[in-house]
Order: C-alpha cells, then structure tokens, then sequence
C-alpha cells in the first residue's frame, strides 16, 4: 500500500466520522447534555449507593438464578443444535444438505439474540424460557458454524477405518471422529456461556426475563440504588461463570 | 473353501498408472500369506482389493466367497464386518481409551444402540482385557491412547483387530513402524490367532525373515504382478534376490529405525 | 492376569451425571422450560399471525424513505460510537501500557507510575465490564431517546474494549525501540510514534476495524431500547405487530451486516 492511499483511506475515514456527527446532529445533543449536566451528575451519584436491603437483595437473588438458569440451558440446548447442523454443514451428507445447513446457521447467527427474543416473546409467551429460546437460536448458529469447522478438521482416518471394518455411519462417527471434536466443541460451548451469561443478563429488556427485567424496571422508575446493585450483580455474575468455565474447561477439555 | 479368489484382475489408477495387472490368485481358507517387494509394487493397492476397500477395474475378484461388488451397501457392510485390518500407522483417534478403541473392533457386528450404550459403559471388559493381556497389555486398558507408545499403540491396533475375530485379516505392513523384536513378537501373535481360529490371514512385510519364518506361503510381487508364489519352506534366497534386483529401495531400509507413529494431541 | 474388570471411570462419570441432573433439573423449572407453550393454542394464533404478515415484505415509498434514513441513522452511530471509543480508548491503552513507561526504565519504579497504571486498568474494565445495553438504556435517561444515547453507550463500552486490546497488543510488540527512544531522552509519544506504531500498526487497524462491524451489530441491537437507528425502528414494527415492516428491516439488517462484513474485509487487506 502506498503511502498516498493509505492518506486518502484515512482521509475519507475523517469525513465518514465527521458526515456521522452531522447527521446525527451529535453537537446540539451534546449541548442539551450540558444544559443537564448538574441533573446527570446527581443521576451517576444516585448510582453510588446501591440498594442492599435483605427483601431486595432476595429479589435480585431470584433473578440472578433465573439468568444463570436462561444462559445454562440456551447454551445446552445450542449445543445440541449446533451439533445437530454442524453434521450436515460439514459436508457428511452432501452438498445439498450442506449448503442448506449453512444457510440455516447463518441465518440463526446473523439475527441477534434481542431480535430473536422479540420474537421467542411471542411465540411462548414473556418469561424466561423465550430468552432462553432466543439465546439457543443465536448460540445455534454460532456453534454450529464452528462445531462444523471442528469436524472439518478432525483426521478422517480413524473414522474411515472404521466404516472399512463393516462399522455403520453413526458408530463409526462416534468412535472416530468425535474424540477428536469434543474438547473443542466442549471448549467452544462453555467459552459460548461465558458470553451468553451477559446477554441473558439484558435479554430481561424485551421482557425474556431475568435480571434484564428488573433493571428496565428499576430504571423506569428511576430507582438508580436499585439499578446499581442489579448492575453489581451482573458484574459479579459473569465474573463467576467465566471462573466455573475456567475450571470446567480444564476438567473436560484438557 | 476359498478366502480369495482373482481372475486376470488389474487395477489402473484415474491418472492412468497401473497398479495391478492381470493377477490370478486362490488362497484357501486358514492359510497364511505374507506379500513381499519392493516399495510400489502394489502390496497396499492389493490389500485394498482383498478388503472390498478398493473396486478393481478388471477381472473378478470374490472375498470370503462372495464378490463385495455384487452386494448391495448394507450386505457389503455385512462382509467388510468379516474382515479384520491392521495399517502401518494405528487408525485410533489419540484422545480414545484403550477399551474403546479395542471395543470399536465389534462396531460392524453391533447394532448402533450397542455402540453407544458402550461408550458410557464399556460393554466387554472381560473380552477386551484377555484379547490386551494376550499382547502384555492388559494393565492399560483404561489409559488413554495418547499415553502409550508407538509399539504399544500398533498392539492396540492388533488387539481391535484379534477382538474383532474376523474370518479373513488383512495387515498392511503392520510392523515396518517396529523395533525388530516387537514386530516378531507382533507378527507371531497374527499368525497364532490365525492358526488357532482357522481363519485366513494376508499380510504384506518388509521383513523378509518374518515372511519366511512365521508365514506358510510367501508371494512376491513387483510391477503389480506376481513373480513367485510358493510355500515358505521353498522359498529360495534367489527368488528374493530377484524380487529386488534394482529395485530403488532396499527390503530393509524402512525398519531401519524404529518410527513411533505421529500422535497430535488436541489442545 | 487378574486385574480389575470394572471401569475405574465409571463411578466419575456417574456421579457427574447425578450431579448435573441436580442442578439442570431444578434451573429448567426457574427457566420455566416448556416447549408445549411453544404449541398452546393463543401462542400459536399470535406468532402464526405476526409471521404470516412478514410476507410480502412491506415496500410502501414512505416506509422505504423511514428505512433508508434509519439505515444511514446506524451507519452513523457506529461510526461516531467508534471515533468516539478510539477517543476514550487510546489515551488510556497509553495509560496502561508498560511499555512506554519511562519510571521502569533503569529498574527505578515510581509508585505514581503504578497508580496511575492501576487505575487506568479498572477505568478499562468498568468501561467494558457493563453491557453497552445497559449503557444505552442509562445515557437514553441522559440524553432522551435518540441516536446520542447509541453513540455515547458504544464510545463508553468499546473505548474500554479497544483500551485493553491496543494495550495487550503494545505490549506483545517488541518493546526494545521504544525503550531506546524513552532512554535517549525523547517523550512518551515520540516514543510510541517512532518505536511502537511501524510495528504494530497494522494490527491495530485491523482490531479497530473489526469493532467497528460489531458496533454496526450493537447499535442495530442499542435500538431497542431507544438509541435510534435501524433497532428502533424494528422495535416499533414488532411492537405493533406489523410483519411486512419487520421482514423488510430484517432483510436490511442483513444485507447491511454482510455488506459491513465485505467492507471490514477490504479496509483490512488494505492495511495487511
């Protein structure tokens, strides 16, 4: 790349920034941002003094199990399916089943998991298991795509070998090829919780339950104590499932 | 009864190399043959044959008297289950527990609810630990494969293939991966399980002394055809002699040094 | 031989299998798991009907008119949310990087040094460690429903993002220049400018680059709860339950992430 084309790339990436905040008209929100800024002030410092009242407490208590709940069995049921696509798209069926599966798991990936939440809301009704089934639907596609690159990359040999011996397809995949797929699809799943702790942690906002809820909630009614501690125990829960995660993956995929 | 039976079978590879030509071949059930020659000859081509792995492109060929190529996929299956292979390099996924990997041995004769019933509980233990102990390797049959060295994993291999008790085993240098008196010992194992079960077994050595020594009938082959085809006991050092005159490779040189088969672990 | 004939892994196995159930039972009853909802009766009526309408796709001129400017509305917020992310994020990556520390040099360590190194660090993961969608949903009290919220939550989550990658990836480069730089007297951004940027220069384009497609993704998913942009508009199809105006946003978003995708693709060969 020379250094001229290089100037005009970063040149017209100044004015893609610049076009942004004119059409967003960011500078007069900016202004109105100010005019409040003694109101934001004592907005951020409503936040310093978390609400940790024993009845609220349980309360949060409640709804940070039903996130650990939503985020586990998405991530559970994802793998699942995942797996499910991932035997197609990695090409054991032919082609045809193949492009259809990977059109299956990019469509599942590309539409993100509060759409699909909007969606779940519908179909089975508000609470917990249409975040559940939003996170699942997303995650499917995430795993999938990548459980297939796994198999892809799994040594053909044993397998063939296998099925060389009178072995059908199912067995032979299963004493083949799977022990060489498994830690990563193991690997790939509990990193997946890890993210899924978080979304399940918002999904709440289109109401699929969780801590998400009562933090929309808490922020209509501007209960800035009580937002604080939901957003604590946010922060304190993903931090414990990326610790469990840590050792499971040790445990099971080392 | 006849094992194996080719008539003016040959081989061409897509790109137009010949791999066999014109063979006619009759091994008799629970006869013992050892394939030798120079690397290239067709030895591999040929056990793929035998096995009903690799269709031919002319001539007739009957396996366990019936031809693979008749049979529909299930029946075809239904024969390949018969069949024991052992390779050069163990076909065994490294992650894999020794039980699992001799149980796997069964896989054409299991149905699939068996198979996977096995994996969470090891259906056999009995039969896979006498097949390991057999081969002196009876105290790691719940380590995983990863964990054992080259010539114990190619007994391993061995071990799934003795568990499998098939009617006809076809070995593809089984041992050229092997110190010497490692691969005696496994050669010798193939030819008792062999004997003691009537059941028919082709393997192809680099080892001449082990043909001549372990096998009953020894067949040379070069070029993709047979040169000799005898009784061990006649087998005369000119025959072999001739067998290798030119050719690039020594009959000794791959065993030369003992290679320990690639395990990768996954991270 | 007379060895053992059981599976020494079976009893770890069983009770892995026990104790999972223990916990998998009672968390599908919190999560409420019941897939005959999926099939009662109004469930049915109520998606059926919503995703009946999503055919045809809604192609009114005045519809396509609001699409097209919530389109650009995303474009932008991405686009302002990650120069303002690169604005948070790079004074502290400095902040946090010990490679262009000039008290470690000669092994003298000044404590003010490791304070400010310290805090910049935790200013990182407080930035990153908050969903950008509770961002969101605070700076909409802030600002009022709006594009603004979008672009001042994506500044604050991914300025802590990019400040803890370009820190990680200054300090796996080879630190030596810039250390010859610091040593012979020059300052800290000389240092960075001559020393550390002709090394890892690329890679940090090509980071920056790819947040900026995910922020195109996030600030679709920060409008639902108001940001602006293509998110809300969504919101407002779906909360009305007209499907032809939802299926023809979904199908943008679409094309719109797979066109980020190729254009993130070119920008970084570029760079490469």
């Amino acid at each position: 790349m020379g250094a001229r084309r290089g100037g005009w790339i970063v040149l017209g990436l100044a004015l893609a920034v610049l076009a942004s905040v004119w059409r967003l008209d960011l500078i007069a929100a900016l202004g109105a941002g100010r005019d409040g800024l003694g109101e934001l002030l004592r907005f951020v410092a409503r936040f310093a003094t978390p609400d940790l009242a024993p009845a609220f407490l349980a309360t949060v208590g409640q709804g940070a199990l039903e996130t650990v709940a939503i985020s586990l069995i998405g991530t559970l049921l994802a793998v699942i399916g995942g797996a499910a696509l991932a035997l197609p798209a990695s090409g054991r069926f032919g082609w045809l089943a193949r492009s259809a599966a990977r059109f299956a798991l990019n469509a599942l990936r590309s539409v993100p998991e509060l759409v699909w939440a909007t969606l779940t809301v519908l179909a089975a009704g508000l609470g917990p298991f249409a975040g559940t089934l939003a996170l699942a639907l997303h995650t499917s596609g995430v795993l999938g795509r990548l459980y297939a690159e796994a198999l892809e990359n799994a040594p053909p040999v044993p397998e063939a070998a296998l099925r060389d011996a009178g072995a059908g397809g199912l067995a032979a995949f299963f004493y083949g090829t799977l022990p060489a797929a498994a830690p990563q699809w193991i690997a790939y799943g509990l990193y997946r919780w890890e993210i899924n702790i978080r979304m399940a942690a918002i999904l709440g906002f289109v109401g699929a339950g969780g801590l998400g809820a009562q933090l929309y909630y808490a922020l209509s009614l501007f209960q800035e104590a009580r937002a604080a501690t939901l957003i604590l125990a946010m922060l304190l829960l993903s931090l414990a499932v990326d610790a469990l995660s840590g050792v499971l993956r040790r445990r099971l995929a080392g | 009864m006849t094992a194996i039976r080719l008539e003016a079978l040959g081989l061409t590879h897509p790109g137009g190399r010949v791999a066999l030509a014109h063979l006619d071949l009759t091994i008799a059930a629970g006869e013992r043959v050892a394939v030798i020659g120079p690397s290239g000859a067709g030895k591999t081509t040929l056990l793929r044959v035998l096995g009903a792995s690799l269709r031919p492109s002319h001539g007739a060929v009957r396996v366990l008297d019936v031809d693979p190529w008749a049979l529909s996929g299930p029946l075809l299956q239904g024969l390949r289950a018969r069949i024991g292979k052992m390779h050069q390099s163990p076909p065994i996924p490294p992650r894999q527990r020794v039980i699992t990997a001799v149980l796997a041995g069964r896989l054409g004769q299991w149905s699939v609810w068996r198979a996977l019933r096995s994996l969470i509980y090891p259906l056999d233990v009995p039969g896979a630990r006498a097949v390991l102990d057999r081969l002196g390797l009876g105290e790691r049959l719940f380590d995983r494969c990863d964990q054992l060295s080259g010539g114990q994993l190619q007994r391993v291999a061995l071990a799934r293939v003795l568990y499998q008790q098939p009617a006809l085993m076809l070995a593809d240098e089984p041992v050229s991966a092997l110190d010497p008196a490692l691969a005696r010992a496994v050669t010798v194992a193939l030819n008792d399980d062999a004997r003691r079960r009537g059941a028919t077994l082709v393997a192809s050595l680099h080892a001449v002394e082990l043909a001549r020594s372990e096998f009953s009938r020894v067949i040379g082959l070069r070029d993709g055809r047979i040169v000799f085809d005898c009784p061990a006991a006649q087998l005369g050092d000119a025959d072999i002699a001739a067998l290798y005159a030119g050719a690039a490779a020594t009959p000794a040189m791959p065993e030369a040094s003992p290679v320990r088969p690639r395990l990768t672990r996954c991270a | 031989m007379n060895g053992a004939q059981r599976d020494p892994a079976a009893r770890g196995r069983a009770t892995a299998a026990v104790l999972a159930l223990c916990v998998l039972w009672p968390l599908l009853q919190v999560a409420q798991f019941d897939p005959a909802a999926l099939f009662a009766p109004a469930n049915l009526a109520t998606i059926g009907g919503f995703l009946a309408t999503f055919v045809p796709p809604e192609t009114g001129v005045e519809f396509l008119g609001l699409l097209a400017a919530a389109t650009l509305d995303t474009l932008a917020i991405a686009t302002a949310g990650i120069a303002l992310a690169m604005a948070i994020g790079i004074p502290l990556a400095l902040l946090a990087t010990r490679s262009l520390s000039i008290s470690q040099l000669g092994g003298r360590s000044r404590p003010a040094g490791h304070v400010i190194r310290g805090a910049a660090r935790v200013l990182t993961l407080v930035l990153r460690g908050v969903p950008e969608l509770v961002w969101a949903l605070l700076f909409v009290r802030i600002f009022g429903l709006g594009p603004a919220a979008g672009v001042a939550a994506l500044g604050i989550t991914y300025g802590g993002m990019l400040a803890k990658v370009y820190a990680e990836i200054l300090e796996s480069t080879d630190p030596a220049p810039a250390r010859a730089l610091l040593a012979a007297g020059s300052g800290r951004l000389a240092a960075l400018g001559y020393g550390l940027l002709p090394v890892a220069g690329d890679e940090l384009v090509s980071y920056t680059v790819y947040r900026w497609e995910c922020a195109l993704r996030a600030s679709v998913v920060m409008g639902f709860v108001g940001a602006g942009g293509l998110g809300q508009l969504m919101d407002q199809s779906m909360k009305m339950l007209n499907g032809g105006e939802a299926s023809t946003i979904l199908i943008t978003f679409l094309l719109l992430v797979m066109a980020a995708d190729a254009a993130s693709a070119w920008l970084r060969r570029q760079v490469a």
